[in-house]
């Protein structure tokens, strides 16, 4: 029966008298792949709608199937197969062969072939088929033909560069920005030879993924600024990898010559980010390449109190005996950017070196419950058992994103709700204050939500008519949902009355690694609850030690004021942006840093920063395209990758702990990312009882409203001030203008006009930003958690802070 | 034991060549002392060459890398900029210009392969044939040590195209001196 249905989906035809059976609605163009013919081709990619623009895949059909043929050729990228087709592509007919070579010499006419300067030549599709389907010459140039040309390149903004005299106005950037993106900033304008690529002359292509379109342009008009001249395909080494700034997983190839990376493209992986990747993904790799990397281990000096270059050796038993001799108790916090096999050193190093379960990787916002949230509901989630992925975001009803902005913080989840609203009108709702263009753009609804009111908000839902939200449904919560009292706790209560499936996204690449390898107090590797004695014991049968630490740790919060209070006297920290920590306990910068002074603190970094400044003992660390590693998505799915550069000057994580651990006298046990691997699937993950569900009750309210005070909506953007953004002046420059954004109720009462600069004051201080009109909840501004040059989350105060907002001059 | 004529007469009658070859003309070549060019079409060291205005005819394309069987040739190309007064980063006509041009003459086979791949006949060869030193580092010719000699009429680069108006009348050989209407881009 099944076999039926399958069966009667197939269509048969025969291309250059080879028979095939195709589904129905394949278009010629890839039923010819599955017999082995290459059609040339420049507008047809997968992912796009068909359009038929280039006419370069032109071939004979004598039957269409009906059994009459086309009088002239066809273009096989529009045309879907019929049954008893008959088609012949170059390969066997010199109609189609000689439609092809015209049109390859019309689309050479205007080309200015300067193939030895641009960077498409050698992987350019232009340049291979008119190798392999074109005339030897051309009889423009010989008649004496004047090629049409424009000044190049031009600026479609600071990233991409476009030189018209090149684009064959395939229209794949147009369509990719419009179908995929939805930023259609870029469009074919003018008629005729004169036809070209264009931006609307005041609005430059703003968009989060606009180095997909220099990916998928068929011929060198679409350039980065930030490869262009680089390099040439032949110098290049691809290694497959994963990108290392969002927790999407997405997958990459690393272009790298000479042991310098030269640049990033999109793989493909179907199943997550199908082709594309973020600007961001695409080019922020320059970080580590910076003046600022570390390139040996350093030791305080005694005499001097000075930070000294050491020898590795020297460098670990510094800090194994600095960690000896903390009389109390040691912190640990690793930060969210390490590979899983990474995470899982620090969480064993901690547990049987340091023996505590002070070790949290959340720098940022967090709280208890949250810890209960992640250690009952998400870890331990994967693909394979149930947890959301990529392919139930596009075929789910209704999604509802509650503390999640895909566009800036998931830039694939974006994608593919995208894509499931425009298929087939999967409706998106938003817990948040402000209605963003992301949101827009994929069709969704703003549930208008004051920033602290977010779980009364999501206890609504269960009874919302409107979103509905059923079995068919997701509910996607971002990792700013901690910072709410009891949201978390009403997502998953949401998830379990209405049936609808929850999945928990962070920002970093490694939060769902810590996660799964117990980088937190209340969880040990593999999910196993540190309150249940029974999994204590099972991890410490596995690792063959005497104990595990049976009470919870401190979370970073405890960490940190216990370090300022003198209860922790011992800190190891990795990758944390010190401005992060600081901003976390709002209080003052001097006591931390005269605790941190004071403190023996070991620091993991890749590059040196105020935190190196502080520590006693440097390890420089390999950044992820120095080591092989893993990093686990925000499905749980694994996303491998190998070593891309060898750098002998600095270490991984794994090891540099390992070094440390052996000087101690208490090994981990583990040296290398592989070993580490090892490991961790042979502990496995904790078959035992989960943790509750927290069920914290929320407090509820906030000051907003009240007194004409009006409450902060922040997050951090796609293009922000990161650390692991710098050196790529371009793709900064394609960061958002920073805005402080309200309703036109509060615009009113500011008496200023739009775009002027207002100034918003906030418990931490002020900062002078213009103001924007646009869809926020009553009570509410919004304003990013951080810009290039201004860093609104350490200026004026965190998302949640009641704030002022004021016209006028200062 | 051989015949007689094997034991007198052969030992004498090579003496006769010695004799012989005395009275013809000498072949040995008296290198280094003495220099002879060499064919005209000799592939020795390469050379960078120069428009008249002396800006580099190279543009760091790196076909001539591509080109090379033995890997011996390493370019990184970059952006020539007009921003400054001066044209100040200026080093060919165009948009692109070579900015590392190495030679490895410990690799290099000399084939000509390269000089056959550059497209604005940028690399050439001399019949320069010396290339022994005593070092692997000082065989690995810079851009500097390849680059053609400033001919007089010839200025250092960078500076702006002297001699048309876009790096079309370079290659079109249509070479003038630059006029003041024709912009500075």
């Amino acid at each position: 029966m099944t076999q039926e249905i399958v069966k009667s989906d197939l269509v048969t035809l025969t291309i250059d008298g080879i028979q095939v059976s195709v589904p129905a609605d394949t278009l010629v163009i890839r039923a010819a792949e599955q017999v082995g013919v290459q059609i040339p081709r420049f507008c047809d990619h997968p992912l796009l709608e068909p359009v038929g623009a280039c006419r370069q895949c032109l071939v004979d059909i004598p039957d269409a199937g009906n059994g009459r043929g086309f009088p002239k050729p066809q273009a096989s990228c529009t045309l879907p197969v019929a049954e008893g087709m008959v088609v012949h592509t170059q390969a066997t007919s010199p109609v189609a062969e000689k439609a092809q070579q015209g049109i390859m010499e019309f689309l050479l006419v205007n080309h200015p072939l300067d193939c030895p300067v641009c960077d498409k030549g050698g992987e350019c599709p232009l340049q291979n088929q008119a190798m392999s389907n074109g005339r030897g010459e051309s009889r423009f140039a010989e008649s004496g033909g004047v090629k049409r040309v424009y000044p190049k390149p031009i600026n479609i903004s600071a990233q991409v560069l476009l030189d018209r005299e090149r684009c064959v106005l395939c229209a794949r950037c147009t369509r990719f920005s419009e179908q995929i993106a939805g930023d259609p900033f870029i469009e074919l304008l003018e008629r005729g030879a004169l036809q070209q690529v264009g931006i609307y002359e005041r609005q430059p292509f703003d968009s989060y993924f606009s180095g997909n379109t220099i990916q998928i342009c068929p011929v060198g008009a679409l350039t980065s600024a930030a490869y262009r001249f680089r390099s040439r395909p032949f110098d290049l080494v691809s290694t497959p990898s994963i990108a290392d700034l969002d927790a999407c997983g997405s997958a990459i190839r690393i272009d790298h010559r000479r042991g310098k990376v030269m640049r990033r493209l999109a793989g493909n992986d179907p199943e997550v980010n199908e082709e594309w990747i973020t600007d961001k993904d695409r080019f922020a790799f320059l970080a580590p390449r910076q003046d600022d990397r570390l390139t040996h281990p350093q030791v305080r000096d005694e005499d001097t109190g000075e930070l000294r270059v050491a020898s590795w050796p020297e460098a670990f038993a510094v800090a194994a005996r600095g960690l000896k001799d903390a009389k109390k108790k040691v912190g640990l916090l690793p930060g969210g950017r390490l590979t899983a096999e990474d995470a899982y050193a620090w969480s064993k190093f901690a547990r049987v070196v340091c023996r505590t379960n002070n070790i949290d990787f959340r720098v940022r916002p967090h709280s208890a419950e949250e810890a209960a949230f992640l250690a009952s509901t998400v870890v331990l989630g994967a693909p394979g058992v149930g947890a959301v992925t990529y392919a139930d975001l596009e075929s789910a009803r209704t999604v509802v994103l509650a503390g999640l902005e895909p566009e800036d913080e998931a830039g694939a989840i974006f994608l593919r709700l995208r894509k499931a609203n425009q298929a087939h009108g999967t409706r998106i709702f938003s817990v948040s204050a402000v209605g963003t263009r992301g949101l827009a753009k994929t069709g969704g609804q703003l549930l208008p939500t004051v920033p602290g009111t977010e779980a009364s908000a999501i206890s609504a839902l269960a009874s919302d008519g409107e979103v509905a939200l059923d079995a068919g449904g997701l509910i996607l919560v971002g990792e700013r949902l901690a910072g709410v009292p009891g949201a978390l706790s009403a997502a998953a209560a949401l998830a379990a009355t209405t049936g609808a499936r929850l999945a928990w996204v962070p920002r970093r690449a490694g939060d769902r690694g810590a996660l799964e390898t117990g980088c937190l107090p209340n969880l040990l590797p593999g999910g196993r609850p540190v309150a249940d004695p029974g999994a204590r014991v099972d991890l410490a049968a596995a690792w063959g030690v005497a104990g595990i630490p049976d009470n919870e740790g401190l979370d970073t919060d405890g960490i940190l004021a216990e370090l300022r209070t003198g209860g922790l006297d011992a800190l190891v920290v990795g990758g944390v942006d010190p401005a992060d920590v600081l901003a976390l306990g709002g209080q003052s910068d001097k006591l931390l840093r005269k605790a941190l002074k004071k403190a023996f603190v070991v620091a993991l970094e890749v590059r040196s920063s105020a935190f190196t400044e502080l520590a006693d003992v440097v390890f420089p660390i390999a950044p992820s395209t120095d080591k092989a590693g893993t990093y686990v998505n925000w499905e749980g799915r694994v996303r491998s990758f190998g070593k891309v550069l060898d750098n002998p000057a600095s270490l991984p994580d794994v090891r540099v702990l390992a070094g440390i651990a052996e000087e101690r006298g208490r090994s981990i046990g583990v040296r290398t990312p592989e070993q580490a691997w090892a490991e961790m699937v042979q502990v496995g993950p904790w078959e035992g009882p989960r943790a509750a569900t927290p069920t914290v009750v929320s407090t509820g309210s906030t000051d907003g409203g009240a007194n004409g005070a009006l409450v902060l909506s922040s997050w951090k953007q796609l293009l922000d001030d990161g650390r692991m953004q710098d050196g790529d002046d371009h793709l900064r420059a394609t960061a958002r203008r920073p805005v402080v954004l309200v309703n036109q109720a509060t615009f009113d009462t500011l008496g200023v006009p739009e775009g002027d600069d207002v100034t918003l004051a906030g418990p931490l201080g002020s900062v002078r930003l213009p103001v924007a009109i646009g869809e926020v909840a009553d009570g509410v501004v919004w304003a990013p958690a951080s810009a290039p040059g201004v860093s609104i989350r350490h200026l004026v105060g965190p998302a949640g802070a009641v704030v002022t907002v004021e016209g006028g001059a200062q | 034991m051989g015949t007689l004529k094997e034991q007198f007469w052969d030992p004498v009658a090579g003496f006769g060549v010695t004799f012989r070859t005395m009275f013809r003309k000498v072949v040995t070549e008296q290198y280094p002392f003495e220099k002879f060019p060499t064919a005209p079409r000799f592939h020795g060291r390469h050379q960078l060459n120069r428009w008249p205005d002396g800006l580099e005819k190279c543009i760091g394309c790196e076909l001539c890398a591509w080109a090379c069987p033995a890997d011996a040739i390493y370019v990184e190309g970059d952006t020539n900029t007009d921003d400054g007064a001066d044209g100040s980063g200026r080093f060919s006509p165009g948009e692109r210009y070579g900015r590392v041009y190495q030679i490895n003459y410990l690799r290099c086979i000399l084939c000509g392969l390269c000089i056959e791949a550059c497209p604005t006949r940028a690399l050439t060869m001399t019949n320069e044939y010396e290339l022994a030193d005593t070092s692997r580092e000082s065989l690995i010719y810079e851009k500097s040590d390849l680059l053609a000699p400033l001919l007089p009429g010839m200025e250092l680069p960078p500076h702006p195209m002297l001699l048309g108006a876009d790096e079309g009348d370079y290659y079109r050989g249509n070479l003038h001196p630059r006029k003041a209407e024709e912009g500075d881009a």
